[in-house]
């Protein structure tokens, strides 16, 4: 267990001897047993090899098979019966020596479950399981509530085989509930197993409908009961467990699912005449959802060839099958359509049985309409792209254009969950120094922050919530990044959470036709979220942050200038989201810390790699700058890029010419125009 | 007195020390003397053993109150032979005592099943220093010990609730908000952990308590650690088993500083781990209180000590030229000398004897003066047996009333102890109370026993035996039904060494032993030097790991 010391070695003399005495147990064991010897001699030097070493687990297969070679099912009960308690005895005698073998408790189950053979005393092995589990040993005053008093109890072993008892004798489930119960009270409730088996029967007698366990009526006892745990011994973390479990289900229990899309409901966009193209419809859910394809949305529009649009989920396996949050089709227009003598036109988008990977389900079809503008205008970038000049303030007046995220279903129990979190937010509030107690109020606090629907009372809760990490953070360093992480996530959500604290962030930037800017710099992000409300950002600044991946950004399709200098960024890999950004135009990565010798980030699970799975199977990939470019390739319009500051063997004309080669389209490098 | 059948003369009449009474601080001093290799002659005036801590049927019970209550007359001191003698008194430690029976022919019918303590509520915590001394000398092989069941706390309302001891216990309490559940934890904790840090070496990450802290009074510093006023009541009066009302600075003897608090609930709290078969932190002696100075009589008995009751001294005898101790007159007539002699309480030389006496021999008698009370404190006890429990399905339980919780001028705590047959001291459908609470004067103290009487019990109808059935329907319906009370008040008396001639204390108001104990063995490192008690019998009582440390607790 961890933090325990082991027990001192004995004496090598004494282990000497033992060895010897094992040794010759063992060989005399393994001859009979390769010669299929069952005499009652042979079956008792086996019971003693088990007495000194339980783990020998081919010893407790020749009991087995020496079990069959003496039974069969026309045996008489009795000798059954005999044969069978000395199974158990043995069992139990080699528990003595370690009580977690699991050859050991293996072979009870075995013996147990044989089919045809009837033991007669199967509730009396519940009155031993409940003597076993309930005794206590160690009595150190100092360690009146240390685990090794309560070790029976704590046995995981003994737990499991428990609910292989109870289905054979058929206890009921409230018995074994008021059982866990005890063992709690009585014992200790720093037994993890009792609570863990307490979350199985619960789920259990709810999912029955059973009598008296109605989810709401559950639940809210089974808080009362815990928080007696949490309450009175704040650092032990089995209460925490369980009471993080039921606050899942809590919260769970009939969730919504919402989405927000870009264009959003109202919206009007413009497009540019001169480009007969196409425009992204982004569809963002909060769940992943698969089923996204032409049928379960319809498109009503003036545009043609929209009914066989294509929806793409933005991961790397394009199957519309997959689960994943985006999902993007591309509406084309064409400047020879007749529509396009009118300027405006207007876009109804539905949706209807999309199915969530948590079951939610869209069944009432919802829908949304947009306004499509043409304007005359340049398109194309001419100069450099600068990040500190050339921005207009933001005028209020286009707020409207402000995405928030839509509840799709609607919401029977959503006073009682909102009730439940506000109980559970005022308790929480009253244990100040626990370290559980301030991250499960930041989530909380989180979880009730979306379900506020008044926009008077909206990201009222957030200042607590940073304030809340930033404690963490100082409380324990341990999981720091994990904290800071969260951080970031609060403070993202607080600043879209309004239109007002949205609208100081953005700018737009003259000479690119006024696209919207988002300046998210210096706030120490080190983790990128509420991208659902940013769907309509085409032009982003998080320069100056903490963050070390791009991870988040692939939903904004929108996207095509980025600056993510002065950040920790290790690797290429660590910007794989980038390349489902297919409008990327202007990438600046100067100033972090890209290593040039094949680093893979070490911070997502699944990243590209050579040895990874993902990626397009059939093209080739250069030894060198592999990882650069498995990312560069597929960001085709990218005029313009910024490696400076990192590792020196990006700043060479190898690595200059690699560029150019993978980015045909590439204009400036490095803050110079490159020359032909 | 002198009215006893002719007593065979003693053989030697010569000892290395004479003990007078047989009562706890005397017996262990017996045991330890005789262990040690010196000679010793024990008597006791009673019949039976443990004086003033015996255990005693009803009726015996009842004329040892009375009978002590009384002085017997003085006789005047005679000169003669080659020492002067100075006549004894047996004054009284007893006042105010008043015997009621209520079921006069059941209790006659058991009159033999009990065994009635007289230093009664008495418990032992199982980290004792009684328990170490047991172990120490091998006395822990003649008692047998029972865990009391709960601990409880009252009030007016009569409800007891539970004394949240552990983790376990704060966890199942019904009573407790989470909030008080969460500080009182962090304090226990916190002096766990203090507790812990002062038996490791000087190891920093174990949280002490401040030097400052523990200087300053215990009910600040609980303060400090913003507990409510309940939960610290529960610590200083049913935990650390304070008496008086620590927040009336007036009327408070002793205000408790924290580093003494912090004393008491370790006590507490190593009791409660000590011994696995043990439910909680107190035990009880099976057959009653009187069996602990009985066990040490008998070790002592083994080491060589001679035994005699129904033997009072009726002098002392003083050199005549230098007024030292020689020795004492038996009441059979006898004359037994020693080097020292230590005598029972009651003990003393009547006033008018004083007056007669030299300089030098008064200072050798210093201890006998009897002095007036400094503090002028007084136990009142109660004893009550009854039929039925206090608490449905508890049969050994103590039960604390902090002050002021039973009425508004309730100076110190009252201390009820609730026993039952299967600690062999009654019979099997009845149980015995015992009560206490320090006082200033007898009727404050019958006051407030009586207060907690009433909320525990009924007295029964002593008119209309069939209205009790009509009566029953109201509140008081489960409250058990009273069959025999005492109430008496006692002078607890300080053990004093005086040379020669050492005192030993009565029964104090607190309700364990410790500081009987500590009385007698600093009084054992007067008299023999600071040489080890018991020292060759802790090699053969040394525990294995399967023991529990040799102290038989029975379920």
């Amino acid at each position: 267990m961890h933090g325990r010391q082991r027990n001192e070695a004995s004496k090598p003399e004494e282990t000497a001897a033992k060895a010897l005495e094992l040794r010759s147990l063992q060989s005399q064991f393994m001859s009979n047993h390769h010669q299929k010897i069952y005499t009652q001699e042979a079956i008792q030097l086996s019971a003693k090899l088990l007495g000194i070493n339980p783990e020998s687990y081919t010893a407790w297969n020749y009991r087995k098979l020496a079990l069959e070679s003496r039974i069969d099912e026309d045996s008489d009960p009795s000798l059954v019966d005999s044969i069978i308690d000395e199974e158990l005895r043995v069992v139990q005698n080699a528990l003595k020596r370690n009580p977690k073998s699991y050859g050991a408790w293996y072979h009870r189950k075995w013996v147990l479950s044989k089919k045809g053979h009837y033991y007669s005393s199967l509730e009396k092995e519940l009155q031993l399981l409940n003597d076993y589990q309930k005794q206590c040993l160690v009595n150190d005053y100092q360690k009146q509530d240390d685990p090794k008093k309560q070790d029976n109890a704590r046995n995981f072993h003994a737990w499991n085989y428990r609910r292989f008892v109870v289905e054979l004798t058929e206890t009921s489930e409230e018995d074994e509930l008021q059982y866990t119960t005890d063992m709690i009270s009585d014992i200790s409730f720093s037994i993890y197993s009792a609570w863990h088996y307490r979350s199985v029967l619960v789920s259990s007698l709810v999912a029955k409908k059973a009598d008296g366990f109605m989810p709401k009526e559950t639940i809210r006892r089974e808080l009362d009961y815990v928080h007696n745990a949490i309450f009175t011994d704040e650092v032990e973390q089995s209460g925490w467990f369980y009471y993080l479990w039921l606050l899942d289900q809590t919260l769970k229990m009939e969730t919504p699912l919402r989405f927000s899309s870009w264009p959003s409901d109202g919206s009007i966009i413009t497009t540019f005449c001169s480009e007969s193209g196409s425009f992204p419809l982004i569809l963002y859910f909060d769940q992943a959802v698969s089923g996204v394809n032409s049928s379960t949305v319809t498109i009503d529009s003036e545009l043609q060839g929209h009914e066989d649009l294509v929806w793409e989920p933005v991961s790397d396996n394009k199957n519309s099958q997959v689960d994943s949050c985006v999902w993007v089709a591309h509406l084309k227009f064409d400047s020879g359509e007749p529509c396009f003598s009118r300027n405006e036109y207007k876009v109804k988008v539905s949706l209807g049985g999309i199915v969530s990977s948590m079951g939610c389900n869209l069944s009432t079809p919802y829908e949304f309409v947009f306004t499509v503008l043409h304007t005359v205008g340049e398109s194309s970038q001419q100069g450099i792209v600068s990040w500190t000049d050339g921005f207009d303030n933001w005028d209020d007046a286009q707020s409207k254009d402000l995405i928030s995220l839509i509840a799709l279903n609607a919401d029977a129990g959503f006073e009682w969950r909102k009730n439940a979190i506000k109980i559970e937010i005022d308790h929480l509030r009253n244990l100040p120094d626990s370290k559980f107690g301030k991250l499960i109020l930041a989530r909380l606090l989180m979880a009730e922050e979306t379900m506020i629907s008044d926009d008077a009372v909206k990201g009222f809760h957030y200042t607590e919530i940073l304030q809340l990490y930033n404690d963490l953070i100082a409380l324990d360093s341990w999981h720091a990044q994990y904290y800071k992480d969260e951080h970031s996530v609060a403070l993202l959500h607080k600043v879209t959470s309004s239109t007002k604290s949205m609208s100081r962030h953005l700018f737009r930037y003259r000479k690119m036709n006024n696209i919207v800017c988002l300046r998210l710099n210096n706030l120490t992000l080190s983790r990128i979220a509420a991208v659902e409300k940013l769907l309509f950002v085409q032009m982003l600044d998080l320069s100056h942050n903490a963050l070390h991946s791009a991870e988040g950004l692939e939903a904004m399709q929108f996207l095509c200038c980025i600056n993510l200098s002065h950040n920790r960024i290790r690797s290429f890999s660590a910007l794989d989201s980038l390349r489902h950004l297919k409008q990327l135009r202007v990438l600046d990565i100067s100033h972090n810390h890209i290593r040039g010798e094949n680093p893979v980030d070490t911070t997502r699970y699944l990243c590209s790699s050579p040895l990874s799975n993902s990626g397009e199977v059939g093209r080739e990939v250069p030894c060198k700058y592999w990882d650069a470019y498995l990312v560069l390739r597929d960001l085709m319009e990218m005029k313009q890029f910024d490696i400076r500051g990192n590792d020196l063997i990006f700043s060479g004309e190898e690595f200059s010419s690699f560029v150019r080669q993978v980015v045909p389209k590439l204009v400036w490098l490095d803050g110079h125009k490159l020359t032909n | 007195m002198i009215d006893l059948p002719p007593y065979p003369p003693l053989d030697p009449s010569n000892y290395d020390l004479i003990i007078v009474g047989t009562g706890v601080s005397e017996s262990v001093l017996a045991a330890a003397a005789s262990s040690s290799g010196s000679s010793v002659l024990h008597l006791d005036p009673n019949p039976f053993y443990g004086s003033h801590f015996a255990s005693l049927s009803l009726p015996d019970l009842t004329s040892f109150l009375h009978s002590n209550s009384v002085s017997p007359p003085p006789l005047p001191p005679s000169n003669n032979h080659d020492f002067i003698s100075v006549d004894l008194v047996n004054r009284s430690l007893y006042s105010s005592v008043e015997i009621s029976s209520f079921e006069s022919e059941i209790l006659e019918e058991h009159s033999r099943r009990f065994n009635v303590d007289l230093c009664g509520p008495r418990v032992v915590f199982c980290a004792d220093e009684s328990i170490n001394l047991m172990l120490k000398s091998g006395a822990n092989n003649y008692v047998e010990f029972k865990s009391i069941d709960a601990s409880f706390v009252g009030d007016s309302s009569g409800e007891l609730r539970n004394v949240p001891d552990s983790r376990a216990a704060i966890f199942k309490d019904k009573s407790l908000t989470l909030l008080e559940k969460n500080q009182l934890m962090k304090f226990f904790k916190l002096v766990q952990s203090h507790l812990a840090s002062s038996t490791e070496n000087d190891d920093t990450t174990t949280v002490k308590i401040s030097e400052e802290d523990m200087e300053s009074p215990f009910v600040d510093f609980l303060t400090k650690m913003r507990l409510p006023p309940k939960i610290k009541s529960i610590i200083l009066y049913a935990i650390a088993m304070l008496d008086y009302d620590q927040d009336n600075m007036e009327t408070c003897r002793h205000i408790l500083k924290t580093k003494e608090g912090i004393d008491r609930m370790a006590l507490y709290i190593i009791s409660m781990g000590r011994f696995s078969n043990a439910l909680g932190a107190l035990i009880y002696p099976i057959y009653g209180q009187g069996e602990l100075p009985q066990a040490f009589c008998r070790r002592a008995a083994v080491k060589g000590c001679i035994y005699v009751l129904r033997m009072p001294i009726t002098a002392l005898l003083l050199d005549k030229e230098t007024g030292g101790y020689k020795g004492v007159r038996l009441a059979s007539g006898q004359e037994i000398f020693s080097q020292k002699l230590i005598l029972d309480p009651c003990v003393t030389v009547g006033l008018e004897s004083l007056s007669s006496l030299t300089d030098q021999q008064n200072e050798t008698l210093s201890v006998l003066v009897p002095k007036a009370l400094i503090n002028k404190e007084k136990v009142a006890r109660g004893i009550c047996v009854i039929r039925g429990s206090v608490k449905a399905d508890v049969s050994n339980a103590l039960i604390v009333y902090p002050p002021k919780s039973l009425f508004p001028e309730q100076l110190t705590a009252i201390r009820v102890m609730q026993l039952g047959s299967g600690l062999a001291v009654c019979p099997a459908d009845m149980h015995v109370l015992y009560l206490s609470t320090l006082c200033d004067n007898d009727d404050q103290g019958i006051k407030s026993l009586l207060s907690a009487m009433s909320n525990l019990i009924r007295l029964p109808d002593p008119e209309n035996h069939q209205s009790d059935s009509v009566v029953e329907n109201d509140t008081c319906e489960a409250k058990p039904i009273l069959l025999w009370r005492a109430l008496y008040v006692q002078e607890p008396v300080k053990g004093e060494y005086g040379g020669t001639i050492s005192s030993m204390p009565s029964p104090d108001g607190n309700l364990n032993y410790n500081e009987i104990v500590e009385s007698a063995l600093k009084l054992y490192e007067q008299l023999m030097g600071s040489e080890e008690l018991f020292k060759e019998e802790t090699s053969v009582e040394n525990t294995t790991e399967e023991n529990d440390g040799g102290v038989d607790i029975e379920d």
